[in-house]
């Protein structure tokens, strides 16, 4: 009996700790954790995150704007999520969210910009990577082109004569931008970033740093027709209408693999710097938008305020409403409730799970279930009470068998959470996703506050001995 | 003591009541799905000074820009909410300066656009989620109960049960979607599922009873063994019913309007799924027990194929016993087939 007794304070200790660094995490204005202990650095501000629909934002689906038979290379694509990402942080927004979403998907979310359509245009426009025909004019690096954008149609490629698939590079020249002309011509764009599969920088058979790149079959042909029509004349890459570095086409190039030398090679920087922008300087995929959200920042907050009233309101009823009907044990279950709601709260903040309108829903909903819980414990209890049996022996009697049906139902929510979890990832709807999260975790809580914390209270009143009568549990 | 067993045949009746116009009203007109499953935008804008525009006005803009089947709906405040065909970026801009030059600047509460493709994705990959649900707790149950005999039993009674409450959801959302333009988004998918596992979470909580007691009971009738079974657990029913209908309600008058759609579901689901639970699912394991044929003809009425199946196979079995029940359910499944047929025929009268 003194152990189980030591058990229960042990338990209720645990009990108030818990629920201790709850309200801590809880409370609003809460510094964070920033741990400096030698090696040890963590630094980690507390807040709640609230959903786009909460707070107002953007939410852009972009989806790779490929044929649909073209298969999406998943390398390709991380590297396009990398560059939107590079361009988001640009745009100086708080948290911003950029994933991938299936094989050909990204989500990107910005909470509380002001201006969406701007920031679309800033990350959506594809950062299009082109090698246009320059003719014979060479071009110095930062020279802002018009291109055709589109590759012009197929024409029979001539024969030329090849010899070694090498282009010579002129020294890209760091001088001042040049002023485009009065009338601007537009340069033929030869092949886009889509064509090219890979980049990468070696040295060559006289030691010298080159850059070589890699063309998917399509431009490969494309490159090889160029090539064998246009010797002698000046090709260039360029990064959304900027020109990056022209080279001059030596001779025909067939099977899309592609060197570029410079006299005297190129320097490691140079080499490197072109190289990053040959492969990740422009989207490797073109994206299109395909969903769009955007939520005014007066209706979040509008939805947020009244979430919260709502919330208020029913929490209260049913804490009422277990006082009355349960008296004694309600109290105790209310107890239970309030540690629930801190716990749940302190959990969305420090995972963080991202607060939705849903999601508030789905947090209301499982104070349901966690009321369930007690319920089913507390009508088990009345039973044994009723069937004459001790409150000790009731108490435990009441728990152990209410147990299996509090698991085996609850379960088959979690389920559902599941699979709802898996079907809001999978399309961006956050919405779905916050919904199931919330009520996931509030599902599994509030199993460990009815079992662990409500049996506590109840265990450790029955110590003290100061419940004399089974009226006070309703019966 | 209240006889719930005994007077299952009212509390069926009941459900028929609520599920059959529903049901009716699904294959009439069938549900309204928003831009979440079909592609489209939706814009909705204030207007900053009480403006005289009319929506007709908006929606001659739209029509302007190739936008024809547009529609505009105002509400209190200035505000209008313009659904469309999928608008791009700027195309949506080059509009926007059109308002804001005819009838005065506005303020973009929201913006929403599904592209076509996504949005038939969504759909599909819909209908997969509520099939996985279905067939997750469909083992899951038949696995909680393994040691119980009869454990099938018990899943497709709880199953049952749950189509029943996916029915009246979803023809709810269909009837509403008649008369008040209702829409099935992706919320409505949420619900949707969390009422199927609410569900299947009230009726395992009465299975439970029913198999403790039957061990307990064993040699009793199974009509006293269930009828007690529910009357022990109403209270908890009831009461946990309660506190959810408290929650809900105070978030259906005064959340937001954003999901007040999402919580009438949910609330009328949830209340749904324990009827179910109580005057369905118990009351079932029941009739299995006791008349399955009558089971086994209702099931044909709504599932023709499934009785055709069935009589076949009790026609080729061909004992005494199971003549009259093959041909109960192959006339049930013609019956079946002859009320589809005729309102899939009224179907076709409709006007689009």
């Amino acid at each position: 009996m003194l152990t189980d007794r030591r058990r229960t304070l042990a338990l209720l200790g645990l009990i108030i700790v818990l629920a201790a660094t709850a309200v801590w995490i809880d409370l609003p204005g809460n510094p964070g954790i920033h741990i400096h202990l030698g090696p040890i650095n963590l630094d980690r501000d507390i807040e709640l995150r609230r959903g786009l629909d909460l707070q107002g934002g953007l939410q852009v689906l972009l989806e790779a704007d490929l044929p649909p038979e073209e298969t999406v290379d998943a390398g390709a694509m991380e590297a396009t999520r990398a560059i939107i990402e590079q361009r988001v942080n640009g745009l100086g927004v708080s948290e911003p969210l950029i994933q991938l979403s299936g094989s050909k998907r990204i989500i990107v979310e910005l909470p509380g910009i002001e201006d969406p359509e701007r920031a679309i245009q800033t990350f959506g426009e594809t950062g299009l990577l082109e090698f246009i025909d320059a003719g014979s004019s060479f071009l110095p690096a930062g020279t802002v082109v018009t291109t055709t954008e589109q590759i012009a149609p197929t024409t029979p490629i001539s024969p030329t004569v090849t010899v070694t698939p090498i282009t010579e590079m002129e020294t890209p020249s760091p001088e001042p931008t040049l002023p485009s002309g009065p009338e601007e011509p537009v340069y033929q764009t030869i092949l886009t970033g889509r064509h090219l599969t890979g980049a990468n920088m070696g040295f060559g058979e006289l030691g010298l740093m080159e850059i070589h790149f890699q063309l998917n079959d399509e431009g490969a042909a494309l490159f090889e027709q160029y090539s064998s029509t246009h010797v002698g004349q000046q090709m260039c890459i360029v990064l959304d209408k900027e020109i990056v570095s022209c080279a001059r086409i030596i001779e025909r190039i067939p099977g899309g693999s592609v060197s570029i030398t410079r006299e005297g090679g190129f320097s490691q920087e140079e080499a490197e710097s072109i190289v990053i922008r040959l492969r990740y300087g422009a989207l490797p995929i073109p994206l299109r938008v395909e969903t769009n959200r955007t939520v005014g920042p007066t209706l979040g907050e509008d939805s947020l305020q009244k979430s919260l009233v709502a919330g208020a309101i029913g929490l209260s009823t049913v804490t009422l409403f277990m006082l009355l009907y349960y008296r004694f044990p309600g109290v105790l279950a209310d107890l239970a409730l309030l540690i629930y709601a801190s716990v749940v709260l302190a959990l969305f903040k420090s995972i963080p799970v991202v607060l939705t309108l849903p999601g508030i829903a789905g947090f209301i909903l499982s104070v349901g279930m966690a009321v369930d819980a007690n319920i089913l414990i507390f009508e088990r209890m009345k039973e044994e009470l009723r069937a004459g049996k001790g409150l000790r022996l009731a108490v435990e009697q009441g728990f152990s068998r209410a147990w299996p049906s509090i698991r085996d139902s609850n379960f088959s929510t979690l389920i559902t959470c599941a699979i709802l979890f898996w079907f809001g990832t999978y399309f961006g709807a956050s919405v779905v996703k916050g919904f199931a999260l919330t009520l996931g975790i509030g599902v599994v809580v509030s199993m460990f506050t009815a079992i662990v914390v409500t049996r506590t209270f109840l265990r450790l009143i029955i110590d003290l001995d100061v419940v004399k009568h089974h009226r006070w549990f309703g019966v | 003591m209240f006889d719930i067993v005994g007077k299952r045949y009212w509390y069926y009746l009941l459900s028929a009541i609520v599920v059959v116009p529903g049901l009716i009203s699904l294959i009439l007109f069938g549900l309204n799905f928003s831009i979440d499953f079909t592609g489209g935008s939706i814009l909705e804008i204030q207007f900053e000074s009480s403006s005289a525009v009319q929506p007709a006005q908006l929606k001659e803009l739209f029509a302007e820009f190739g936008f024809g089947d547009t529609l505009v709906q105002s509400s209190q405040g200035g505000i209008f909410l313009i659904r469309s065909k999928t608008l791009d970026s700027p195309t949506k801009v080059t509009i926007e300066e059109q308002i804001k030059q005819r009838w005065g600047s506005f303020t973009e509460l929201r913006f929403e656009s599904v592209g076509p493709s996504v949005g038939g994705e969504v759909q599909r990959r819909a209908y997969l989620v509520v099939a996985m649900a279905a067939v997750a707790i469909l083992i899951y149950i038949s696995f909680a109960f393994r040691h119980v005999t009869n454990a099938v039993r018990y899943g497709a009674c709880a199953v049952i049960a749950m189509v029943h409450d996916i029915l009246v959801v979803v023809g709810l959302a269909s009837i509403f979607g008649v008369l008040h333009g209702w829409e099935v988004d992706s919320l409505f998918l949420t619900a949707l599922l969390t009422v199927i596992g609410f569900s299947v979470h009230d009726t395992i909580v009465v299975f439970d009873r029913i198999r403790e007691n039957s061990r307990r009971y064993a040699g009793r009738p199974i009509e006293d063994v269930v009828n007690h079974s529910i009357i022990q657990t109403l209270d908890r029913s009831i009461n946990t019913q309660l506190t959810v209908i408290f929650t809900l309600t105070a978030l259906l008058l005064f959340g937001g309007v954003t999901i007040r759609n999402f919580v009438f579901t949910l609330l009328i689901g949830i209340i749904s799924g324990t009827y179910s639970s109580i005057f369905n699912a118990s009351p079932l394991l029941v009739e299995w027990e006791r008349r399955p044929d009558r089971l086994i003809y209702v099931l044909s009425f709504l599932l023709p194929p499934v009785g055709l199946a069935v009589g076949l196979l009790l026609l080729l079995r061909g004992s005494r016993v199971s003549k009259p029940w093959a041909r109960g359910s192959l006339v049930a499944a013609g019956v079946g087939v002859i009320c589809l047929g005729g309102l899939l025929l009224l179907r076709g009268l409709i006007p689009a």
